[in-house]
């Protein structure tokens, strides 16, 4: 085993990306990811890389956009507010078929909301943000481990799809320090003949372009890029079971809310409650069938989040009638105890 | 076994600095550990406070809501969080800046004059460390060799200067 | 002999802009340049919104569209990718990059990056049908200004180059015109220049060229170069706002 060092989240995501092959950042600061612009800021200089402080939020995508069509692995980080600013350049990115990493340490909303942790981005993550019809690959990593872990698969699946995709994190994942080992499973990229490195007049133009104003073409492209997602959910969800094989009351919670959950179900478990816990990795795609067929067996289902409950549209459509499916949350900065969801497994949960 | 540790104080005291040394030291002994920090505007002179949690498991939530151990370091963190310790946790305070005793009779609780200690020893910046030691003695012992090993990876190599002088903090605590 | 050819880096296609519109005429010199400097091969252009979203079909280098007013930032992502490799251009309107692309317009300028910027300045917005524009000239009539535009209601007209020849960050700033032969044979000599900038190391180039809409001005082709004359340039001063390279020669 490789050595391990004690790094926050941000700073893991940092790293990880570095060694990715990232050599170019472009940010804006918010708290609670500044630490990963001050990470780049000290060692991209070093690598011969870009650290760039862009003028704002929509300033920095449209940066990744055009190094991103460069051919460059590139990405930018933010915090929720920031993020919104950054949908334009995020639905650009996916109408014109580019790789590019965002990252969103998640604080309280809406508006300008607070800076202490929240999941209250799902829908903005999962649903859109951006105009028109997209996805982005979501990620929701549980541990400083699973920051540097997931920012390496989050440039791989990027490049493999031509794709933007994001990692959703929240202020506690970003701000706490764990172990972590940085013996990462690196990739090269793939060519990228599409991109726009020049021509060296040996090659027709490349053109980096979401516009097409013709409706059976644009209809066209959807439907291709459709194809794609529809591929993406058959063979890229990702998630973890804890204790559900004889669970009666089934938690879904990814991110932080998470790590709270388990805390739950091992106290509940001690006084013989038959409960588990499913952990979405991947938002989107969301593991709508393994949900659905726990929900074969189970009773109950507890959507466990920071937020006034998102995620829970996604695990009701999962069910699908087939079971009870009740809330547990928190909201604007404030995280569940593991005495909430205790309660929340022993009395129900809101519905 | 799992230590759910809470540090309490001052922006400014070093109360994220005490949590980052326990958490190597755990990791130096190959336990799992987390430590995570309040943050915002609060971290600028007004309170800060970090979780730091060091197990044989590995762990849940790196939150810590009921610690075995709170080390509070003024006034606003033992009025906060004393209510929080587990019956049977321990509860380590400034006794130099707090100007009360702890109420809990349910806990083990140990009032050091940590700040002036500090000065007395010509190391006015470390009564954090003198209160870590305290709490390293209650725990688990003075054992030179893995705090040593802590305090290398926690102190920058900028500041590798402040390493002994650091170890004297601790083991000025731990005999306390 | 052939005397009179199309530029190599202007694909031979029919472009989609109005009879009597400059844009055909900057999109030649801009192709030009890049002829005459033999950098089509590691030339990269951006497009912006407006009436020539649609240039990357016209130029035969590598082509990225941005969105609305965001091509300096694009511009810079490219540029920083590949600063020694590649040569990076936007083509901008005026509704693109004074108005909601300012804050990358200025900010491009201010860290001297080293990008070269065509502006085309004909002061109404021509794609959605000729609304002011953050250029209209004061009392010009417009779409969404149908009693001339009022100043105190809707603000004065942004000279670009005067601002941004304010900053200490730019390397050239100039203002051309393409109204007359010998407007069109400066105006190529300065957006050549801006290109050779680049290729120099010197840092941001933009060329504002102050151009004509007779649709949306409605006019005829003619009477819009004469407008041009008559009430553009003298709001919109023709000359080098900033020439630091050349400014520092004379300063010795």
């Amino acid at each position: 085993m490789a050595d391990k060092v004690l790094m926050k989240g941000n700073e893991a995501i940092a790293e990880a990306a570095i060694l990715a092959g990232c050599k170019h950042y472009f940010g804006y600061p918010i708290t609670p990811q500044t630490e990963i612009a001050a990470y780049m800021a000290k060692r991209m200089p070093k690598i011969g890389g870009t650290f760039l402080q862009a003028e704002s939020e929509i300033a920095a995508i449209n940066m990744v956009y055009g190094a991103a069509s460069a051919g460059m692995r590139v990405m930018t980080s933010s915090s929720s507010p920031g993020v919104s600013l950054k949908s334009e350049g995020i639905s650009y990115m996916a109408g014109s078929d580019l790789p590019g990493l965002i990252v969103n340490v998640q604080r309280g909303g809406p508006g300008l909301g607070g800076i202490q942790p929240s999941q209250s981005d799902y829908f903005q993550a999962t649903k859109g943000g951006g105009h028109g019809d997209y996805h982005l690959i979501v990620i929701a990593p549980d541990s400083v481990q699973e920051m540097a872990d997931y920012t390496v698969k989050a440039f791989d699946l990027a490049d493999k799809y031509r794709m933007p995709v994001m990692i959703l994190a929240d202020g506690t994942m970003g701000q706490m320090m764990e172990p972590v080992s940085l013996d990462l499973d690196i990739k090269p990229a793939p060519e990228k003949p599409w991109a726009t490195t020049g021509t060296n007049c040996e090659r027709k133009h490349n053109i980096i372009n979401s516009l097409s104003l013709v409706p059976e073409e644009l209809e066209k492209l959807n439907f291709e890029r459709y194809e794609k997602y529809a591929h993406i959910q058959e063979t890229e969800v990702m998630y973890e079971e804890y204790m559900t094989e004889d669970a009666e009351t089934i938690i879904v919670a990814f991110g932080i809310a998470a790590r709270v959950s388990k805390n739950a179900v091992a106290a509940a478990r001690k006084e013989g409650i038959k409960v588990g816990l499913i952990r979405p990795i991947t938002l989107w795609p969301f593991p709508t069938e393994v949900i659905s067929k726990a929900a074969d067996k189970a009773k109950r289902f507890i959507s466990v989040e920071l937020s006034m409950g998102q995620m829970i549209e996604d695990v009701k459509l999962a069910v699908n009638g087939k079971a009870k499916v009740e809330l547990c949350n928190r909201a604007g900065g404030m995280i569940p105890s593991p005495e909430q969801v205790l309660e929340a497994i022993k009395n129900g949960g809101a519905e | 076994m799992t230590k759910q540790i809470l540090i309490a104080g001052f922006g400014g005291q070093g109360i994220l600095f005490a949590g980052k040394f326990l958490a190597y030291k755990g990791l130096t002994e190959d336990k799992q550990v987390s430590w995570l920090p309040s943050y915002g505007p609060e971290m600028r002179g007004g309170t800060a406070s970090c979780s730091v949690i060091i197990s044989d498991e590995p762990v849940g939530s790196p939150i810590v809501s009921k610690p075995d151990v709170l080390i509070a370091m003024n006034i606003p963190s033992l009025d906060r969080y004393e209510d929080s310790v587990v019956p049977g946790g321990v509860i380590i305070a400034d006794s130099a800046l707090i100007d009360r005793h702890v109420k809990r009779t349910d806990v083990t609780a140990v009032e050091i004059p940590a700040t002036t200690l500090a000065s007395e020893n010509n190391m006015p910046t470390l009564a954090n460390m003198i209160i870590t030691g305290k709490l390293l003695e209650i725990l688990d012992g003075f054992n030179e060799e893995s705090i040593r090993a802590a305090l290398g990876k926690v102190i920058s190599a900028k500041h590798a200067d402040m390493l002994e002088v650091n170890l004297k903090a601790i083991e000025i605590g731990s005999k306390l | 002999m052939v005397v009179f050819d199309k530029p190599k880096s202007l694909l031979d296609v029919s472009m989609h802009y109005c009879p009597g519109c400059t844009h055909g005429i900057v999109h030649r010199l801009v192709a030009e340049a890049i002829d005459e400097l033999g950098i089509e091969g590691k030339t990269v252009g951006i497009a912006p919104v407006g009436c020539s979203v649609m240039a990357y079909n016209y130029f035969a280098c590598d082509m990225i569209e941005a969105a609305h007013g965001r091509a300096p930032a694009v511009a810079t992502g490219v540029k920083r990718s590949n600063p020694d490799g590649l040569i990076v251009f936007t083509y901008q309107g005026d509704g693109d990059l004074a108005s909601i692309g300012m804050a990358e317009t200025v900010h491009a300028a201010a860290r001297n990056e080293n990008i070269t910027i065509i502006f085309i300045n004909n002061a109404i917005y021509g794609m959605t049908g000729g609304q002011m524009a953050p250029t209209s000239l004061p009392g010009q009539v417009t779409q969404t200004s149908p009693y001339g535009r009022d100043v105190k209601a809707c603000g004065y007209p942004v000279r670009v180059c005067e601002m941004l020849s304010t900053l200490d960050g730019p390397e050239y700033i100039t203002r051309v015109a393409v109204n007359n032969v010998k407007n069109v044979k400066a105006a190529g000599k300065a957006i050549k220049k801006a290109f050779q900038n680049q290729i120099d190391g010197k840092g941001f180039s933009l060329v504002e060229v102050i151009s004509s809409c007779p649709t949306n001005w409605g006019m005829t082709p003619q009477k819009a170069l004469q407008w041009v004359d008559e009430k553009m340039i003298p709001y919109y001063p023709l000359g080098v706002y900033k020439d630091r390279s050349a400014d520092s020669k004379e300063d010795k």
